[in-house]
């Protein structure tokens, strides 16, 4: 444990209100620390900047998770198991529970937070290609109101966000239209379980008289944000599957992503086992729809 | 040097294996250190300091949790059940007693962590299958077993349980 | 003793003597030890691989009189850490030789603001060139080491190797690699150490060997004997990463309770002990084998290499059972072994599970394979065609005495895991399966004991007390770190003195109590260690006789009674029993020739692969473990060391890879450094063949090691089997995998020849 807790500061408020509050009086001190299992580790490694953090775990306000006909609304503090329990949730958003499923283990599932791993911001975040591939939309929430902006808008950069200062993520809302979509994710590390990944793909698509109709594919850990591949699905789009499409995506594929080689990984095995995957989704989703 | 703040201890209560504490801590300090330095409670071991090996996994309200990971302060008002408080008096419980019968225990650091990930799981899935043991325990990293006899372990506490329930029954 | 099927205790899985306290949280390891006064120690250690210290600095920001701080200038004795050579700094003096050598230490009562300092701390340091590799170590560019970078090289040579090559109708080459491995006990490296005017140093500890600790104090303190103690503490896994390493941190401990009178503590995180502390070592194994054209071995060159890392430590030993396991369970009729341990600017390498022979093995196995493919025949035909047969002698000579059957054992283990169906099954759905199955065998021997007079030089003695009210104590210097020490030398005191088990208590390892029974290490203490406490349980019986205990059967209350009567009149009730070299054991040390060890245990395992072609990743579906072991002293116990020492293997080939970086591991945390977890291993089959030794406790062969050392190559020769592809390199990760089916050409190793008859 290389960090002093004497020279950290955290406070707990009652309600979101006050930490909206003060968020909004001091905003860029406070770092807001939800299920803690990103922050701490930080912390523990004497890595973590900041000093001054606010707990945002305990507030019942940020954890509800809530459906109207069209939205499911997902509060930002509901844990991976929250998301994991929820009937609505299993049934119509099979991407996100099983994102849910493979970050870490049970203990980290049951702390860990939507709204703090899209916070986190890591490209290798596992829940963040399914917010994509299901184009979510961010409830905002700051002392000067709230604002709506689209997922895929959020991330800009490695580590850099639309979050403004003293601005909480509030709420995570996904429309309730993907029930006729084949969904489709995989998630490879080095081991099969509690492994931080070398790529994510979760894709979703429709296919009518053997052509694909609509495509998306979301990928973690291949750029410095998560990413969908508009190119590649656009060598997709509208196609027959057949032998040769599955060669073309590849070659779309190999332009428009630029992995790298880390401590993880290597760009060659990332772009190339991104391509298997791109593959499998595609003959499961042709495979679907020739038995349905 | 960094720019020092100077925070002050703060008062918290906290109930653990049933008895409640009202202690002075930084509210920074992590769960585990307060349990095994202010507290005594020894039981609960610290293996990696990253959430990646479970030994220093805990019940808090009811939900295992690795307690190197959470900031004493997010405990205030929990109800925390730690190794220690699973034996009554001398009788052991039967998970605890089936790694004692199974060797699901060689070292024993990574046992007190595994014990509570396999009461927690029991307690959600009291006859869980082979690949849901495995599941539930996948959070905690044992070095020693190879992981098979604890997994026999679990599987036998939960048919002892079973029999015990329906002989009640 | 009695007939095997009298005995009611050895043989049976009685509980773990400190089970209960370790499923209750009561068992206790080093840290959770707090003294009054203790003060927390910390390490300052070298960012540079190599060069001179020219400077230290200290922050003024922090106010450095809190903190009592050492260098080399506060070691008492000699600053060395006593093993072998002697040759390695406890505080590096002016020279540094590997990255996170340690220089400064650092106590303080508040052990956050101690994290902080060591980082306010600078050292300035000259660089010089530093070598990172066998390849540079060898090319003597730089020498770092003695006068040619080697601190130790053996030779073995048997029969007449050099006119072979001519007669030989193949001959094979191939070139084999292992990497570190970290030993990631759960528990890191601790100590508390206390010093006292009157009575010495105390330091209690993580720990394997309380004695190596000793020696290693006394000599760093220049303190005698009788003024160092040493104690071992529950310990949480060590698999050798605590055998030679804790007298380091020991020593650094103890040079701050010195300086600062006060009882300080030292416990690394997971960061500091991964990237500090030893790990296995590196290999490199070079095999060109003349081979028959039925597949028989008639003669071969071998040359192994591994990285020691800066210092000797214990290279010279983990280089010597590598070298005598070089050849395999096979006949050799003409051979020539030559083998050296090289100097990098690393850490220093050490003790892990198997030493030395896992990596060495592991070039044989893969070799085999190798010989197969070339000659035409099955991997599991041209092992039965070259195996060890009573009779015969290994590479060192040594004469097989007992009746073992390799053949037998093999096919045991190859139809417990089903392999010539499934192998058949493969290779008919592999042409068109996006998963590609495999299978792999791994046939090793693996020498219990020290190297041949090496038990002898150990002299170990053991203890057994009684007291007045009959119960028994153990008293031996080897430790329990979950392998079943505690266990198993307790239900051979208590098996042998016909006495219930739950009467027997085994003391804690302190050396102010316990005499030296040598470390626990090489896989010596149910065989050695426990044949020893038979005997001195013997010696107990002798003089309770004296004490009116009857000849024959008796129950527990007489045996009390007669402790009772002895101690009254005799005060003390104790036996001890000194190690006795048994008859006809010769080892020549120079030619190294003879029986290099009391007793070979022998494993055929077998290894069910998939790699998915999606992913590349490899996974092991099935295996099976089959050995012969002399005798099972504690079915589960015996269950539960091969278990978890095949996943450490699967580890070892699969998973686990250290990232170097200029000398320095860069993967230094739980999250990147990767061991298989629960669902990465297979169902593990384990199956027990039991011949007996003579020379072990009740017939018992040691085991600690044995499963550590198959695991790799059966799992690689699956691999080739499953792709058609060579692999040559461990650890094997889904990039290497694709990179080889990437790749044109996919061979790894030097080229094999044919040379036709």
């Amino acid at each position: 444990m290389r960090a002093n807790p004497a020279e950290y500061e955290l406070r707990a408020p009652d309600t979101l209100q006050e930490v909206i509050a003060l968020l909004g009086k001091e905003p860029e001190t406070w770092l807001p620390i939800a299920g803690g299992t990103d922050v701490m580790v930080q912390y523990a490694a004497g890595k973590l900047a900041a000093r001054k953090l606010v707990s945002i775990g305990g507030l019942r306000e940020l954890r509800k998770i809530e459906t109207t006909p069209t939205e499911i609304r997902i509060g930002a503090g509901s844990t991976y198991t929250d998301i994991r329990n929820h009937p609505v949730i299993a049934e119509e958003l099979p991407l996100l529970v099983r994102a849910a499923g493979c970050t870490g283990g049970i203990a980290n599932q049951n702390r860990g937070t939507l709204g703090g791993n899209i916070a986190n911001a890591s490209p290798a975040g596992d829940s963040l290609p399914a917010l994509l591939a299901y184009d979510a939309e961010l409830l905002l929430a700051s002392a000067r109101g709230e604002r709506r902006v689209l997922y895929r808008n959020f991330h800009t950069d490695y580590k850099k966000s639309l979050l403004a200062p003293g601005e909480l993520i509030h709420t995570v809302c996904i429309s309730r239209s993907f029930a006729g979509y084949f969904s489709y994710a995989r998630k490879v590390g080095a081991r099969d379980a509690q492994a931080i990944s070398k790529v994510f793909l979760a894709a979703l698509g429709r296919i009518a008289a053997g052509k694909i109709t609509e495509i998306r594919l979301a990928v973690g850990s291949v750029a410095p944000i998560p990413i969908r591949l508009t190119q590649t699905e656009n060598a997709l789009k509208n196609q027959l599957v057949d032998g040769s499409l599955v060669e073309n995506c590849r070659r779309a594929l190999a332009q428009e992503i630029r992995p790298i080689d880390d401590i993880r990984s290597t760009a060659k095995y990332r772009t190339a086992v991104l391509g298997n995957l791109i593959a499998e989704f595609v003959n499961g989703l042709a495979a679907e729809r020739a038995s349905s | 040097m960094s720019l020092r703040c100077t925070p002050t201890k703060q008062q918290i209560t906290l109930a653990v294996n049933g008895v409640r504490h009202t202690i002075l801590v930084y509210p920074m300090a992590r769960l585990v250190d307060v349990l095994r330095e202010q507290l005594d409670l020894t039981g609960t071991k610290e293996g990696c300091g990253e959430g990646e090996c479970g030994s220093c996994s805990v019940l808090l309200d009811g939900v295992l949790v690795n307690s190197c990971l959470i900031p004493v302060l997010q405990a205030n008002h929990a109800n925390i059940v730690t190794i220690e408080g699973l034996a009554r008096d001398e009788h052991l419980h039967p998970l605890q007693q089936a790694f004692v019968e199974c060797g699901g225990a060689q070292c024993g650091i990574c046992t007190p962590g595994m014990i509570l990930a396999a009461v927690q799981l029991l307690e959600k899935n009291p006859q869980p299958t082979l690949e849901e043991i495995r599941e539930g325990l996948s959070g905690n990293l044992c070095r020693c077993t190879g992981y098979v006899q604890i997994f026999e372990a679990v599987a036998k506490a939960a048919e002892n349980r079973t029999r015990r329930e329906e002989a009640k029954g | 003793m009695d007939s095997w099927s009298e005995q009611h205790i050895v043989g049976t899985s009685v509980l773990r003597k400190e089970g209960r306290d370790k499923v209750t949280g009561a068992a206790h390891y080093i840290d959770d030890m707090r003294l009054p006064g203790m003060l927390y120690g910390a390490t300052v250690r070298s960012k540079t691989a190599r060069g001179r210290i020219t400077g230290i600095s200290f922050d003024p920001a922090m106010d450095w009189k809190q903190f009592v701080v050492a260098t080399a200038k506060d070691i008492p004795g000699h600053n060395c850490i006593s093993l072998i050579l002697d040759d390695q700094p406890c505080l590096a003096d002016g020279a540094i030789n590997h990255p996170e050598e340690p220089i400064v230490l650092l106590a303080h009562p508040d052990k956050y603001v101690l994290a902080q300092a060591v980082e306010a701390v600078s050292i300035e340091v000259k660089p010089l060139a530093a070598i990172h590799s066998i390849e540079e170590s060898e090319k003597k560019a730089e020498i770092i080491w003695g006068a040619d970078n080697v601190f130790k090289s053996f030779l073995i040579e048997k029969g007449d190797i050099d006119r072979v090559w001519a007669r030989a109708d193949f001959i094979v080459e191939g070139e084999y690699f292992t990497g570190a491995q970290e030993q990631l006990y759960i528990e890191n490296n601790g100590v508390v150490a206390v010093f006292d005017a009157a009575t010495g140093i105390t330091v209690w500890g993580s720990l394997q060997c309380p004695y190596y600790v000793h020696k290693a104090l006394m000599k760093l303190l220049g303190l005698p004997e009788e003024r160092v103690r040493v104690v071992q503490m529950e310990t949480g896994g060590a698999f050798g990463g605590k055998e030679e390493y804790p007298s380091m941190i020991a020593g650094h401990a103890a040079v701050l309770a010195m300086k600062s009178g006060r009882p300080v503590k030292i416990v690394y995180d997971r960061l500091e002990d991964m990237v500090a502390t030893t790990k296995r070592h590196p290999s490199r194994t070079r095999h060109r084998t003349a081979v028959s054209k039925d597949g028989k071995i008639l003669a071969g060159e071998i040359d192994f290499t591994i990285d020691g890392g800066a210092y000797a430590t214990l290279s010279s030993v983990v280089l010597s059972r590598g070298t005598i396991h070089a050849g395999g369970p096979y006949f050799w009729p003409s051979v020539r072994v030559r083998s050296k341990a090289i100097a990098t600017n690393a850490p220093p390498h050490g003790a892990f599970r198997g030493f030395g022979a896992p990596q060495s093995l592991f070039a044989m196995e893969r070799h085999m394979d190798r010989i197969a493919r070339v000659v035409g025949i099955s991997p599991d035909e041209v092992r039965r065609r070259n195996f060890l047969r009573p009779g015969q002698t290994t590479i060192t000579e040594q004469v097989i005495r007992e009746q073992i059957d390799l053949p037998a054992l093999l096919e045991k283990a190859l139809a417990d895991a089903g392999y010539y169906e499934k192998k058949e099954r493969f290779a008919r759905t592999n042409a068109t399966a996006s998963i590609r199955k495999g299978m792999g065998i791994g046939t090793i021997l693996h020498g219990a004991g020290f190297t041949g007079s090496g038990e002898r030089y150990l002299n170990s003695l053991v203890g057994i007390e009684a007291t007045a009210d009959g119960k028994v104590r153990v008293l031996v210097s080897s430790t329990e770190f979950g392998q079943g020490t505690n266990t198993v030398l307790c239900q051979i005191a208590a098996e042998t003195l016909g006495i219930p088990y739950e009467l027997v208590s085994i003391a804690q390892p302190d050396t102010t109590v316990v005499p030296n029974s040598g470390p626990t290490v090489a896989s010596r203490t149910a065989m050695v260690i426990g044949n020893l406490v038979g005997s001195a349980a013997v010696g107990l019986l002798q003089t309770l006789r004296s004490a009116g205990l009857p000849a024959e059967k008796y129950t527990a209350e007489q045996f009390t009674e007669a402790c009772s009567k002895h101690v009254a009149q005799n005060g003390v009730l104790r036996s001890l029993a000194r190690y006795q070299s048994p008859e006809g054991i010769f080892w020549d040390d120079l030619k190294y020739k003879g029986e290099a060890y009391a007793a070979y245990a022998w494993a055929a395992y077998v290894a069910e692969v998939s790699v998915d072609l999606t992913t590349y990743s490899a996974r092991v579906e099935n295996f099976v473990a089959a050995q012969e072991i002399g005798r099972v002293l504690h079915p589960l116990l015996a269950e539960g060391q091969i278990i978890g020492g095949v996943a450490q293997g699967i580890g070892f080939a699969l998973y686990e890879k250290v990232l170097w970086q200029n000398g320095r591991m860069v993967n230094g945390q739980m999250t990147n450094y990767i061991v298989p977890a629960a669902s990465d291993l297979p169902p593990i089959h384990v199956v027990f063949e039991e011949i007996g030794n003579l020379h072990g406790a009740y017939g018992a062969k040691g085991i600690g090691e044995l499963p550590m050392d198959a695991p790799a190559p059966a799992i690689i020769n699956a691999l080739v089997n499953a792709l058609g592809v060579d692999f040559n390199r461990i650890p094997l990760l889904p990039e290497d995998i694709f990179a080889s089916l990437a790749s044109d050409s996919n061979s790894q190793g030097l080229a094999t020849s044919e040379v036709s008859s």
